[in-house]
């Protein structure tokens, strides 16, 4: 204990949740919002940075923090697009204050949050105890609770309640889970602290009970599985994506949803320790295929451009379980690297629509037209982004959807055929849509709009990148998280 | 562990699977809020019983806890709010008490049969709490879903979080840190809920969230 805390300011994992969470005090302090979104962007910048020495130099795991191939992947995404939505959600904000739609004590509030979330992510990815993991993404899910809820609009109220209750009711079932994990844990590895830190409880889980850890998968599962967005547990997400600002909607997709699903992955691999317990696998397979094509389903009958994009974002958090589910270490490679470009992709997304609604004043798809004639940039840049959504050649995810379906196809060929189908279900919505708010006559308001392109820009740019090109390394690293993900 | 201490503490985890099913029947707000508080007490006494039986004396904090937030001043808040909102009289139900209440016996024996099973090599009062525990998890989650009002979804989500205490007890040396964090969770999950309520009651003049959906429009 007095090792680790004489290595604190040294120690990057520390640093990654230290400075968020330091940062969101100053920032419930600080007064006037340029400033405050300046410094929201530095802090997600450094927190970034210190993600990024975990590639280099890994501290060793302890009882408290844990650092592995697999957790990396995620910080370092997650830290990314944390960043990169700081830097969005800077000029969002200064629009929305100027409509008068937030006020100054409005953005302080929303700027402690956002560094609260950032800190409680970043500890629900680090952490090594799966107590601590669940306080984490419990904090994780009030402050989004709280930010879906800033504009106070009836509807607005009403998404956060929603978001809320289920939430809460997952967050709930996901400690039962653990509350069972530890019971199973004990016998094994004596009582208190040690029987719940994870890198023991995978060293032991060969000699758990496995009744005791099939009934604590299937709470873990349905309960994370809620705050992943899994149907039938779905139902806050639409809501929250749409009513909560825009930039928020950006964390919760690209982040929020992959923090969830870190958690079920750490217990799949503590379930697949154990020989004689239940295979995880059919169940994420079966969850995530449903999903998928009701999500896939669901795209056909929105009229909101952000409930478009919500359910896109179920739809491919459907996919990545499937693919997770399936295992082995081509699907899981797909999966992982579906996770990142999904967060990329659907993020990028989110900027566009964001300063798109701002431009047109009004979020209905039927009001949004000719956007490539009316605004360029921001058309083009949604056409590149749904593009790359739907899945086409030669953007990261063709790639990665192409692996899924072709290892499904080698491995579980009845299983690809609904798989397929969801897909083609979705690309069509998609299509559809894009065609309506891209092209053609263009309507509303054409004022041009104060927009920062860069992180949109960023964003598909390297998914572009990624779909030419992978660099060796990279698939070096995600190919050893598929092998440690079994 | 002696014969006695066993049959107490199963008697007091039983107790509050008997008061989790006075909550689904209750037709007033201010009967549903003392319920509660009772559900709260029987909590907090199944939870200083283990820490004497298990010789684990920072669980008497979680019973004080227990006792002072959930027994005495949450109730009290709440009562003061329902009143002042004016929703004190009745509670809209969906679906009538008889139908619920088999509802609920049919969970009690479901939980009974998955966690007794599972559990079957654990020690006997950890296996029993952890069933009854369970049962008023699901018997929580059934108010929240048969309730239309705010305020008793709150109070069974609240009924919700006691089940997972009584099972976080049961499971003898569980760190502490999970049992300070869930009772604080609770606070944090008030104070929110709290901040909605006059929210809502701001903007809807009722806590009826029926009253919500008229408001969805074409937002769909």
């Amino acid at each position: 204990m007095s090792a680790f805390a004489a290595g604190l300011p040294f120690n990057p994992a520390t640093a990654i949740i230290v400075i968020p969470a330091l940062s969101a005090v100053a920032l419930a302090l600080m007064p006037g919002y340029r400033l405050t979104a300046r410094l929201n962007v530095l802090a997600a910048f450094l927190t970034f940075l210190a993600a990024l020495t975990l590639l280099t130099a890994r501290p060793a795991s302890g009882g408290y923090l844990m650092v592995d191939d697999l957790n990396v992947v995620f910080i370092v995404l997650g830290t990314f697009v944390g960043f990169t939505t700081s830097a969005f959600s800077a000029s969002y904000i200064g629009h929305e204050l100027e409509a008068g739609r937030l006020t100054p004590a409005n953005l302080r509030f929303y700027h402690a949050m956002y560094q609260t979330l950032m800190f409680a992510m970043n500890l629900a990815l680090l952490t090594n105890n799966i107590g601590v993991m669940w306080v984490a993404i419990e904090i994780a899910t009030l402050t989004t609770v709280l930010m879906v809820g800033i504009y106070r609009t009836h509807a607005a109220i009403e998404a956060a309640w929603k978001y809320f209750i289920l939430g809460s009711v997952g967050i709930a079932l996901a400690l039962f889970g653990t509350i069972l994990v530890y019971m199973a844990a004990r016998p094994v590895i004596g009582e208190g602290h040690d029987a719940m830190v994870w890198t023991a409880l995978v060293e032991h889980a060969k000699d758990f009970n496995p009744d005791l850890l099939n009934v604590a998968f299937i709470f873990l599962m349905l309960g994370y599985g809620t705050k992943v967005g899994l149907a039938p547990l779905h139902a806050w997400l639409p809501d929250a994506h749409a009513e909560g600002p825009t930039p928020i909607s950006a964390v919760l997709s690209g982040l929020l949803l992959n923090v969830a699903l870190y958690a079920v992955l750490r217990f799949k691999m503590l379930m697949a320790a154990n020989p004689e317990a239940i295979s995880p696998g059919p169940l994420m397979v079966t969850l995530g295929l449903l999903s998928l094509i009701f999500a896939g389903f669901m795209l056909y009958r929105r009229r909101d451009i952000k409930r478009l994009f919500a359910y896109s974002s179920i739809e491919h958090m459907g996919l990545i379980t499937f693919a997770f589910g399936m295992g082995g270490p081509l699907a899981n490679f797909a999966g992982l690297l579906h996770m990142t470009m999904h967060s990329l992709t659907k993020s990028a997304i989110f900027f566009a629509v964001g300063h798109i609604t701002q431009a047109k004043g009004t979020r209905r798809l039927s009001e949004i037209t000719g956007l490539t004639e009316s605004h360029p940039l921001l058309g083009w840049g949604l056409v590149a982004g749904v593009v790359a959504i739907a899945g086409l050649p030669p953007l990261g995810l063709f790639m990665s959807e192409f692996l899924i379906v072709s290892s499904t196809f080698a491995r579980e060929p009845l299983l690809a055929v609904p798989l397929v189908f969801g897909l083609l279900v979705a690309f069509g919505a998609l299509m559809l849509r894009l065609s309506g708010m891209a092209f053609g006559e263009p309507a509303g308001s054409t004022a041009p709009v104060k927009a920062s392109y860069v992180p949109l820009f960023a964003h598909l740019g390297l998914v572009l990148t990624a779909g030419i090109y992978l660099p060796a390394p990279l698939v070096v690293w995600f190919q050893n998280v598929a092998r440690l993900l079994g | 562990m002696g014969k006695f201490a066993l049959d107490l503490a199963h008697m007091l985890a039983g107790g509050l699977v008997l008061v989790s099913f006075m909550l689904l029947y209750q037709d007033r707000m201010s009967g549903l809020l003392r319920v509660f508080a009772l559900h709260a007490v029987v909590l907090s006494a199944s939870v200083a019983w283990q820490a004497y039986a298990q010789g684990a004396p920072h669980l008497y904090i979680t019973a004080a806890i227990a006792l002072v937030l959930k027994a005495i001043i949450i109730p009290l808040a709440l009562d003061r709010m329902v009143v002042r909102l004016g929703v004190h009289r009745s509670i809209d139900a969906v679906g009538g008490i008889g139908p619920t209440m088999l509802l609920g016996i049919g969970l009690v024996a479901l939980s009974m049969t998955v966690m007794l099973r599972a559990a079957a090599d654990a020690d006997p009062l950890a296996r029993e709490d952890l069933a009854f525990a369970l049962s008023v998890v699901l018997l929580g989650m059934l108010m929240m879903v048969t309730r239309r009002n705010a305020v008793s979804q709150v109070v069974g989500f609240m009924s919700l979080e006691n089940g997972l205490i009584l099972a976080a007890t049961g499971a003898r040396g569980m760190p502490l840190v999970v049992e300070i964090s869930v009772a604080f969770s609770v606070l944090i999950a008030f104070i929110v809920i709290g901040v909605f309520l006059f929210r809502i009651r701001e903007r809807f003049d009722t806590v009826d969230v029926g009253a919500l959906d008229e408001y969805r429009g074409g937002n769909q």
